[in-house]
């Protein structure tokens, strides 16, 4: 004897947390089943295999029924088919946006097309997500940004008001969202060791004074794009490193402060002239798109590596840093304060961000 | 003119894509009433139209207003091609048709397309302006309040229940019109949903004038039922028990209601013989019966004593229908005489109530059921549906003689069902027998104004004044006397005394003196079909239990198959009350509540389901075990198995009583007095069957002369019923379930609520099947269904599944569909409200509420020292323990007394080393499942508070079967919710095969059951039933179809905690709790 139908349908509906988390990660019905065994549900209830299997399909349906409203948190809200408790859709919400960092952090950077979706075979490979789970996650990604590509106002308020998302998922997709729009490289070896969590904070301070946003509240693509008239800009922070003059002095200024103040002094008086170049040329590179793409690499071989190999502290870093930025206000014949700030202030932050193992 | 309707259509939302090009709408709306038809503007390219529209009026009759639903229909706007349809709303305005109802019907209703569902959703304000008409020859009952609830109403008493309406109207089904094989399905299926509205709105009307000619406002217990009979058309009817309501202003308003009643059945005046001892004395010859004279108007119809001419005349194994004949002459007069009591002058003393004011019930006799098996045949003239209305005349009035017979003049928890299989049709009505107090049937003035019945019923005038002898019901001589007795009884006892006389019996059956009051004689057992009486004393906890049973039956036509039928229906009756008997004793129970005998018919075979929730009356005696007996004594293996089986199910019993606390306390064997020597026997129930003519068929359902509990197991077919009786697993810890309003020794109700219904259809792979085997594949997929419910709810434990509603069909040949639709509570086990009077039952509740989480360990820990009892020990020491440590000392003292089994004193010690370590478990086990709950309640309050702030999110609106929420008043009803709906699919495997299509219609269905509530203003439904459940499917053609139809009461509740502050700031406005019910019962 077979059940050929077999449904259980609540005044409100049942969400079990644990099956949500298995079908949210992809696996089929007889996985998780097999899952749930595992976990010894069955000895804890005294169910049996067949109670389970056909909770588990109950579920299972429950959800992909559910999904088509996901998709569209603010349905989900107003919708009248499934009765559920606010604070049980907000779940349902969270835990479907919510990603996997190894995931993340493959497809971050990477144009959320057609061809990235083909390689999701790979990835899920690779990162041991399965592949439908990938799809969701990448498909995700996809709406998230169509929505709020070419919106108005801050991009995570965006995401948050039509995403439904919690403040903090919400700047993780901003950052989702900024990293693809600008298709920055994330994938290469030597960037593997940062985090998302890492590439995010970059991302948002980005998005906080490099975007048009930064500095006008009502342009469009205010948060998504770099704004061009600043990478213009940045061109004329060359002078720092082209006039001998300037440099010389912006070394001395830096050298005297930090005089036994650093574990890596003369590593540092040594290296000096060539750091400095190394993040003014960034700047100054920045007005072409490859360049932008490859904004983290860059800041990886010509700032972090050097640093690494004479073993600076993290604390000297920071240390040089401020004083790197802090005494470029005293040489006079420097005119471009402001725009160095604003350059210097995020790219400071992101560097002791990425300073680590 | 009398109606003014008046429509607005404000908005839409979520519409689908109908435009692929611009992926927009162009929507608009006709909104249409009978023949009228307004259209509002189309609202371009757009999902979220805004029409803002004008009011539209319809000018039309009551009558059409009653009949008529409101028809919206949402369309894309096309300049080329037809408009296509996007879906529907049918609207009954009904609940504006009354004035303490609804005012304003507003909100957000689903879009419904038959084929694709729900497609947004249209925001609509519907008002009425309704003009006074005092036309005395009007058509309409507007001003009748409807009720499913099947007892009074909450905010309202009862004044006079003035008895049984029923109704039934007939047409051809669009389905199988000439017509349907050109149109579309969607025009088919529309075009039944409309008819279907039609014609329940037709028959709530003609019931509502039956009603106003009985004067009465109120039609309480209201089930209106569809038989889709195919070719021969579509019948739709109606039962309910017609009523005098008045709407309690306060409590100053409840109180002489509930409590007068007793005070003023004193008053009556009866010039009787003030002997109480009649009650003993030997049969009274029936021309004693002429000394006694009533007083017409007042009398007081109670039957038990012996001068019952029709029982005397009657034998004892007989039933005591259609004796009318076998009256003799000299009788006649007195007989007419006695007729005058308001309720014999009813054709049908049938009540659909199953809950009753107190005191209402003073007696009940038992189950009493018929069946009849009918072919089809086309309905050629739908304006006279005559066939139909003698069909059931004819099973009501068996009822009605079944019902004499147990020397009862009335019915209560009546209800009818039908099966319908191809062109055979078994009708089934069942009630319980009973003797009610007369004070709540009349009042003065309702003698006079009983006129006949019009003319639209012929046949059952005909049939009151053919037969006029049968429509009486002896009077008791000495009521008034019994009356005085009964006064100074225990109250909860008094229903189960006997309403027959004990030596003239109707059937054979064991009595014995009443454990409650010693004054009266009371059955072994008791069968009935109402729910718990609220003043009934009871002993622990009550369960569901169940009877399965099939019938394998030969393929046949017509006349042969429906003779094929009508001989197994007496076996499959007597089949499933011996299982429902064998599993009462099982469970150490004596009574059931609530019993529902389903009889399914299919094609090649019956069904037989039967549910029950039993409980232990203190008033009826201890209910004796089953024994096992073999017939071959000599085999030495065949006896060892047979004791090995005996303690099996000893065992079993012994395990029950612990789980459901099943403690009565011991009475010496002098004080009950000798048991009457009457042959036991195990029926309690009254059943008859005929086929298409007026022959009934007696059937003694008592085992003869030997003793009944005897289970011989002398073949296969025996051992199958001691398996399948051992099979029943009890439900896990934390768990109950009933199918009554409430579960009785439960009383302390929290507030979270989840109603649900579950389908499952099972295909039967074996193609020879036997008897055996498809009994064992009934049991499992219904005990397998139950176990997945508890799984399912198992984040609400401690919980009970109340009105747990069983429904089983047979759509095709290998088929079996089971629909079970059901409510879990939760309840704290920790706040026991004790309101029982006795000190036994007070430390025995005690100890019940706190062993429960103890009751969850299976321990393995002591069960070695104990033999004897392989099972049961673990839980009795664990109950005895938690009874010693949770209970303050001078209750534990009784506790101990009144549980003393020798085996507990035995293991003493063991239990005291026990204690430590099961309290510590215990309490952790507590810890968790509170933090298990909270997140829960947590939402449930968020939820709450949804509704108030604005549109942000749809307000939560709760469904529940039955007629109270817990933990809740309902402050207003706003009209019965009777919906009707079709969806059908042609891409089944795209909508996730027949599963996936299920869900998501019932999903649906309870959406637009919600969303009408809520547009009423409503924040729930109770009395919930989803009366039928269509399902059909064709695989192959990638194609299913289903209907559904559905009812209950929207209302409005306030929680008890916000009316507590509601109250605080106005002392005047505050009424009997809602949840009164669930307080009474322990």
């Amino acid at each position: 004897m077979t059940n050929e139908l077999d449904i259980f349908v609540g005044n409100t509906t049942l969400i079990d947390e644990d099956v949500y988390r298995l079908w949210l990660d992809g696996y089929s019905v007889n996985d998780a089943v097999g899952l749930r065994v595992r976990s010894g549900i069955l000895e804890q209830t005294g169910a049996t295999a067949g109670v389970l299997q056909s909770d588990t399909m109950d579920h299972y349906r429950t959800f992909h029924m559910l999904e088509r409203l996901l998709h569209t948190p603010p349905k989900l809200l107003h919708q009248l088919v499934f009765q559920i408790p606010p604070s049980r859709q907000a779940l349902l919400i969270e835990r479907y946006y919510a990603f996997d960092e190894a995931f993340v952090r493959e497809v971050l950077g990477k144009k959320l097309s057609k061809g990235t979706k083909k390689d999701l075979d790979d990835i899920s490979t690779k990162t041991g997500v399965t592949l439908k789970s990938c799809r969701r996650q990448f498909d995700n990604f996809k709406r998230v940004f169509k929505v709020v590509e070419e919106m108005r106002g801050s991009l995570a308020g965006n995401i948050q008001q039509h995403f439904l998302l919690s403040d903090r998922l919400a700047r993780d997709y901003a950052a989702v969202v900024f990293f693809a729009n600008n298709r920055f490289e994330t994938g290469k070896k030597k960037l593997q060791y940062l985090t998302f969590g890492d590439l995010a904070f970059c991302a948002e301070l980005m998005i906080q004074n490099w975007t048009p946003g930064a500095v006008d509240s009502q342009v469009d693509d205010m948060d998504v794009d770099l704004d061009k008239e600043f990478l213009q800009d940045l061109k004329e922070l060359k002078v720092l490193v082209a006039d001998k003059d300037l440099l010389d002095l912006h070394k001395s200024l830096v050298c005297t402060a930090l005089r036994g103040k650093l574990s890596v002094f003369p590593e540092m008086e040594a290296n000096f002239k060539n750091l400095s170049r190394g993040l003014v040329n960034i700047a100054s590179k920045l007005t072409h798109t490859k360049d932008v793409r490859d904004l983290f690499v860059d800041l990886v071989e010509k700032f972090i590596e050097p640093c690494r190999s004479d073993r600076w502290p993290l604390n000297d870093v920071r240390l040089f840093l401020n004083q790197y930025s802090a005494s470029v206000h005293s040489l006079d014949g420097f005119r471009h304060q402001a725009l160095w700030d604003r350059y210097m202030v995020t790219l400071r932050s992101c560097l002791l961000r990425m300073y680590h193992d | 003119m009398p109606g003014k309707l008046k429509v607005k259509i404000v908005a839409g939302r979520h519409l689908p894509v109908m435009d692929r090009a611009s992926d927009l709408t162009d929507a608009f709306v006709e909104v249409k009433f009978g023949n009228t038809t307004f259209k509002t503007d189309v609202y371009n390219k757009s999902l979220n139209p805004q029409w803002n529209s004008e009011w539209f009026k319809f000018e039309v009759d009551d009558e059409d207003l009653q009949d008529e639903p409101l028809q919206i229909t949402v369309l894309d706007h096309d300049t080329y091609s037809a408009n296509d349809a996007i879906g529907k709303v049918y609207i009954d305005i009904d609940p504006l048709l009354y004035s303490e109802a609804a005012t304003v019907i507003s909100g957000w209703f689903p879009i419904y397309d038959t084929i694709h569902g729900i497609r947004g959703e249209i925001n609509v304000v519907v008002k009425v302006d309704l003009f006074n008409d005092l036309n005395r020859f009007r058509q309409s009952s507007c001003g009748v309040k409807f009720f499913c609830t099947t007892s009074i109403p909450k905010c309202y008493q009862a004044v006079i229940i003035h008895g049984f309406v029923e109704e039934l109207v007939v047409n051809e089904d669009p389905e199988y019109q000439w017509i349907d094989r050109i149109r579309t399905p969607r025009a088919s299926n529309e075009a039944r949903q409309r008819l279907i509205s039609l014609m329940s709105g037709e028959l709530q009307r003609k019931i509502g004038l039956k009603v106003l000619e009985m004067r009465g406002n109120a039609v309480v217990g209201y089930l209106q039922c569809f038989d889709l009979e195919g070719e021969s058309g579509l019948v739709v009817r109606a039962i309910g028990t017609a009523c005098t309501l008045d709407k309690l202003s306060s409590t100053a308003a409840f109180l002489p209601a509930c409590n007068s009643p007793s005070k003023e059945m004193k008053e009556i005046p009866f010039n009787e013989d003030p002997n109480p001892n009649t009650h003993s004395s030997g049969p009274s010859t029936p021309l004693k019966n002429q000394t006694y004279s009533f007083s017409p108007s007042k009398s007081y119809s109670r039957q038990s004593s012996s001068s019952d001419t029709d029982l005397s005349l009657t034998p004892k194994t007989g039933m005591g229908s259609g004796s009318a004949g076998k009256e003799g002459g000299p009788f006649k007069a007195l007989l007419r005489q006695q007729t005058q009591s308001a309720l014999e002058q009813r054709e049908f003393p049938f009540f659909t109530l199953t809950a009753f004011p107190p005191g209402f019930l003073v007696h009940v006799g038992g189950v009493v059921s018929a069946r009849s098996v009918k072919l089809l045949d086309r309905i050629h003239n739908p304006d006279e549906p005559e066939t139909r209305d003698a069909w059931w005349a004819e099973i009501r009035q068996e009822i009605k003689s079944h019902a004499k017979a147990l020397g009862c003049h009335a019915v209560v928890g009546y209800s009818e069902s039908t099966s319908i299989c191809e062109e055979v049709c078994i009708l089934s009505a069942s009630g319980t027998a009973a003797v009610l107090n007369p004070r709540f049937l009349q009042d003065g003035t309702v003698e006079g104004c009983l006129e006949p019945r019009l003319s639209w019923q012929p046949g059952f005038f005909s049939i009151g004044s053919e037969k006029g002898e049968v429509d009486f019901f002896p009077q008791s001589q000495d009521s008034s006397s019994l009356l005085g007795q009964e006064e100074n009884l225990p109250a909860g006892c008094g229903f189960c005394h006997i309403p027959y006389d004990e030596l003239n019996m109707p059937f054979p059956a064991h009595l014995t003196y009443c454990y409650s009051c010693r004054k009266q004689k009371v059955p072994d057992v008791l069968f009935t079909t109402i729910d718990l009486p609220t003043d009934a004393t009871v002993i622990g906890k009550g369960c569901l239990i169940q009877a399965r049973l099939c019938r394998l039956k030969k393929k046949a036509q017509a006349e042969a198959n429906a003779t094929a039928i009508s001989n197994l229906l007496p076996f499959m009756e007597y089949e499933v009350h011996t299982q429902l008997m064998n599993k009462l004793k099982l469970k150490g129970m004596n009574a059931l509540f609530g019993l529902r005998i389903q009889i399914t018919v299919g094609e090649n075979m019956l069904m037989g389901l039967a549910s029950a929730t039993g409980v232990y009356l203190t008033a009826l005696p201890m209910p004796g075990g089953i024994q096992i007996a073999g017939k071959t004594p000599n085999d030495g293996s065949y006896e060892q198995h047979i004791s090995h089986m005996q303690k099996k199910i000893n065992d079993t019993i012994a395990k029950n009583k612990e789980l459901y606390e099943i403690n009565p306390p011991e009475i010496p064997e002098e004080i009950i007095g000798s048991p009457i020597p009457e042959p036991r026997q195990r029926s309690r129930l009254l059943r008859s069957q005929s086929e298409s003519s007026d022959e009934v068929i007696e059937l003694d359902l008592s085992h003869g002369k030997k003793d009944a509990f005897v289970l011989e197991i002398d073949d296969t077919d025996a051992m199958e019923d001691v398996h399948s009786l051992l099979t029943d697993v009890p439900p896990p810890s934390g768990f109950y379930s009933c199918n009554t309003e409430i579960m009785p020794g439960i009383n302390n109700w929290t507030s979270e609520i989840q109603m649900f219904t579950s389908v499952r259809v099972s295909r039967l792979s074996n193609i020879n099947l036997t008897n055996q085997t498809l009994n064992k594949n009934f049991n499992d997929l219904c005990e397998n269904l139950l176990k997945s419910l508890y799984f399912k709810l198992r984040s609400m434990i401690p919980c009970c599944l109340c009105h747990v509603n069983f429904t089983v069909s047979l759509p095709e040949d290998e088929l079996i569909q089971v629909t079970v639709t059901a409510v879990a509570i939760t309840f704290d086990k920790h706040q026991a409200v004790q309101t029982t009077k006795t000190h036994v039952e007070k430390s025995l509740q005690r100890a019940s509420t706190d062993n429960e989480e103890l009751l969850q360990f299976p321990l393995e820990l002591c069960t070695d020292s104990l033999a004897s009892h392989p099972f049961s020990p673990a839980k009795e020491h664990l109950e005895s323990a938690s009874s010693n440590s949770g209970i303050p000392a001078a209750q534990r003292a009784t506790s101990i007394d009144y549980s003393s089994f020798a085996d507990r004193c035995n293991s003493w010690i063991e239990l005291i080393k026990l204690k430590a370590q099961t309290i510590r478990r215990g309490s952790i086990k507590t810890t968790v499942s509170v933090e298990k709950a909270s997140p829960l309640t947590e939402g449930h309050f968020r939820q709450r508070s949804a509704p108030a702030c604005a549109n942000s999110t749809v307000g939560v609106v709760k469904m529940t079967p039955l007629s109270f929420i817990p933990g809740a008043k309902i402050t207003k009803y706003l009209g019965i919710i009777n919906m009707f709906f079709i969806r059908e699919t042609t891409s089944l495997r795209e909508e996730g095969g027949v599963s996936g299509f299920l869900h998501a219609f019932i999903a649906e269905v309870f959406a637009m059951v919600r969303a009408h509530v809520a547009a009423l203003g409503g924040n729930a439904v109770v009395s919930y039933i989803m009366k039928q459940c269509v399902f059909m499917e064709n695989p192959n053609k990638n194609q299913a179809q289903c209907l559904i139809n559905v009812s209950g009461d929207a209302v409005i509740f306030v929680r008890e905690s916000e009316l507590e502050i509601i109250s605080a700031q106005q002392p005047v406005a505050s009424c009997q709790p809602a949840c009164s019910g669930g307080e009474i019962a322990t």
